[in-house]
């Protein structure tokens, strides 16, 4: 082994190759099946792109660096799904470019915090974050509610995702300046918001400013539909797993 | 025991006397040094404040200074500009020297550092104003990406081009961990760095990966970053320092080819260690995890290697303050690299993920490992390349020396029993089955953890700040009188 190693030590181009080969193996093995299997993301029902604002509001989350210290990430343990709700699935975070599971929880994990608190909670909570939880170790971010929100960028931001795999659809994109809009005027008619994005999407003062989004509104809209896209009441894990069972007992009688 | 094999240069006899040899660029050296120091106070500072601000949310200065900002701020600092900068002085020192030829090309090395004294700049500055793909270690947008690439890619061609232009036939094994470092963070920055700008005119770009697929991708990434940048490079200067330094021949020749190859191979598998119980595939996990444990015997093997080098000189230890930075860098690299399998092993993941434990591990190996090797390596250098006797202060040296181990001890040890605790309290029951904790009684019992962290950061800061003070006089003291019989290196050791 020695004899024939002097080759590569005599040979700088022979010993990048060899160098090359060897750090690839891996990470072809672990990464290009999962683009290639089915089962890295099963579909799930509900799961659906952000809205205009929202998008804006995970914009604003990560520039902020929230995902620093807050995980998006429940794992399948008994006090995390208690704690925190039933564990992540592939398909919610499969619209992330890119995901933002994070790997701390100096906070709690936020991947359902979504309609656990108020709106208003939200805005104290953001705006001082000690007067809502006096043992908080969270930065301030008031001045998220003296920034009006950027809209301007979001078509061109959503024919990036689109072409990356986010399914928007031309209406989406030609839309997205009013349906930012639509989206924090509770009073007013919604329905186009809704016919693109579901239902579940109720127009709100996030941010309290009707009309005028701040980047509190587009942080909070984010916030608040965190978790919510998948109805666990109805959400069948096993399904794929008893459907096979129940082709092999009927096979085997 | 096989030794060396005698066709391969040791380093003590591949540079007989630097008289001799060819005239070596060393300038861009001296740079990339100097760079390195004060990137290192710059990351250290900022690592400080950020320990502050988890103890006091009061150091918080929104919205440029918030922890959510400086964060990837001081990481980038700590690996990329002080890391990345010993890793270029170092390797453009050592492939000069044991295959006794110059650079490649003095301009593309200049290039180089200016270059990349811009990407930083880029990167840091963007943080601050909230650009950044929110991609941990990789966090710079698409335009400083891009830049990345173009002085990567001369630095690449310089560091191969020297090599094929060595005067010696072999090439000696500190610089096959060179350039596998060099080739295969090139690879991971090529593949993670596929981002799409929303226009040309805009820092905001969408990562072209989405959900479990980036998540898998961006931890190849993160991961091999830790094996490449902050092993493989950091290894390179194991391999050429500590022989140096002790002036002995590496332990062993065939244990530093076991070692290269495995620890390179290996390596690239341990990423999904970081996505334990997430929506990852169950067989990705398992893969990443049995890797990972693997990765325990090609890391002891190079420390072994490392250490076993001062045979028959284990008495230099007793008074060179130098050795002893480059040898306890051995033993935390050991110990981390034994604390990292264990971690990720899925039983003890699930209790240590997400909580302060990973800090902890982390520092031992950054604080411990990839500072305290660079610390050697820099004192090493600085009077070689400014051509004086010695450091200006050997107890100076000492002096850094046992302030900063304090500091990682206080440190990690901190961290050990804050994570921990905070991993039980998550998980704790009370007899009725219900959780015991609410979230926010362990964001509390972490308060004095933090302070205390603060404090051992504290002084690993002064410890560094002591360092710069010592190479500020040395380089500001007499030059040597030549001494032809004397390679400085000798001088510097006593």
């Amino acid at each position: 082994m020695l004899e024939s190693h002097k080759k590569l030590e005599r040979n700088s181009i022979l010993l990048l190759v060899f160098a090359v080969i060897a750090v690839s193996i891996g990470g072809i093995v672990e990464i290009v099946p999962l683009f290639r299997m089915q089962t890295t993301i099963e579909p799930v029902k509900g799961v659906r792109p952000l809205t205009p604002l929202e998008l804006a509001g995970q914009d604003i989350y990560i520039r902020e660096g929230c995902n620093v210290c807050h995980s998006q990430q429940i794992r399948p343990l008994r006090d995390e799904v208690q704690r925190y709700g039933h564990y992540s699935l592939a398909a919610e975070s499969m619209y992330d470019h890119p995901f933002v599971w994070g790997s701390e929880r100096t906070g709690p994990d936020l991947a359902r915090v979504g309609g656990k608190y108020s709106n208003s909670w939200h805005v104290e909570h953001l705006t001082d974050p000690r007067s809502v939880v006096p043992e908080s170790i969270m930065p301030k971010y008031d001045f998220l509610a003296r920034n009006y929100l950027k809209t301007w960028d979001l078509p061109s931001k959503m024919k990036v995702l689109k072409m990356e795999g986010v399914p928007y659809t031309k209406a989406d994109i030609s839309n997205a300046q009013l349906d930012v809009v639509s989206q924090t005027m509770p009073d007013e008619d919604a329905s186009g918001l809704q016919e693109r994005y579901g239902p579940k999407v109720v127009p709100q003062a996030f941010g309290g400013t009707p009309g005028s989004p701040t980047e509190m509104d587009a942080l909070i809209a984010y916030l608040q539909q965190l978790g919510t896209q998948v109805d666990f009441t109805t959400y069948d894990p096993d399904y794929e797993l008893n459907a096979a069972k129940f082709a092999a007992g009927k096979g085997a009688k | 025991m096989q030794t060396l094999n005698p066709d391969v240069p040791v380093p003590p006899m591949a540079v007989p006397a630097v008289q001799t040899a060819p005239k070596y660029d060393e300038q861009v050296i001296q740079y990339f040094t100097i760079a390195s120091m004060f990137w290192a106070i710059a990351g250290f500072t900022v690592g400080l404040l950020l320990a502050l601000q988890l103890a006091f949310p009061a150091f918080n200065i929104e919205p440029y200074l918030n922890f959510g900002r400086l964060r990837p701020l001081h990481t980038s600092a700590v690996i990329f500009a002080f890391g990345g900068n010993v890793l270029f002085a170092t390797s453009y020192h050592v492939v000069q020297r044991p295959c006794h030829t110059r650079l490649f090309s003095k301009k593309m090395a200049w290039f180089h550092f200016w270059g990349y004294q811009a990407f930083i700049l880029m990167a840091g500055l963007g943080y601050l104003f909230g650009v950044t793909q929110g991609k941990e270690y990789a966090e710079p947008e698409w335009y400083a990406d891009l830049w990345l690439t173009v002085v990567w890619v001369v630095y690449l061609i310089n560091f191969l081009m020297t090599l094929t232009q060595r005067k010696e036939k072999h090439i000696y094994v500190a610089n096959w961990f060179f350039l596998s470092f060099i080739v295969t963070i090139a690879i991971l920055h090529l593949v993670n760095g596929i981002s799409v700008p929303i226009s040309l005119f805009s820092t905001k770009s969408y990562y072209v990966f989405g959900g479990v697929q980036s998540a898998l991708i961006q931890w190849w990434y993160g991961h091999n970053a830790v094996g490449f940048f902050l092993t493989a490079g950091f290894l390179g200067m194991m391999y050429y320092y500590i022989p140096k330094q002790a002036e002995r021949p590496v332990y062993s020749y065939r244990l530093s080819i076991i070692h290269f190859w495995s620890l390179i191979f290996i390596y690239i598998w341990a990423g999904p260690h970081h996505l334990l119980y997430t929506s990852l595939p169950d067989w990705a996990q398992t893969l990443g995890m049995t890797f990972s444990i693997m990765l325990w015997m090609p890391s002891w093997g190079g420390m072994i290697n490392g250490m076993m080098t001062l045979s028959g000189a284990w008495h230099k230890l007793r008074d060179d303050p130098i050795l002893q930075f480059m040898i306890i860098a051995l033993s935390f690299y050991g110990m981390s690299t034994f604390e990292g399998p264990l971690m990720s092993i899925k039983t003890v993941n699930s209790l240590s993920h997400y909580t302060n434990w990973t800090v902890g591990h982390v520092h031992a190996g950054a604080l411990g490992w990839v500072a305290y090797i660079s610390f050697g390596a820099i004192y090493y250098l600085i009077p070689h390349l400014w051509k004086k006797p010695a450091m200006y202060s050997k107890s100076l040296i000492s002096l850094h020396l046992w302030i900063s181990t304090v500091g990682i001890v206080v440190y990690i040890t901190s961290m050990w029993v804050a994570g921990i605790m905070q991993g039980l309290m998550w998980r704790a029951y009370d007899k009725m089955g219900f959780l015991t904790y609410s979230f926010v009684e362990v964001v509390q019992a972490m308060h004095p953890y933090y302070i205390i962290r603060a404090f051992g950061g504290a002084l690993f800061l002064v410890g560094a700040l002591i360092m710069v003070w010592n190479i500020w006089k040395t380089i500001k003291s007499p030059d040597a009188v030549t001494a032809p019989s004397q390679p400085p290196a000798l001088v510097a050791a006593e």
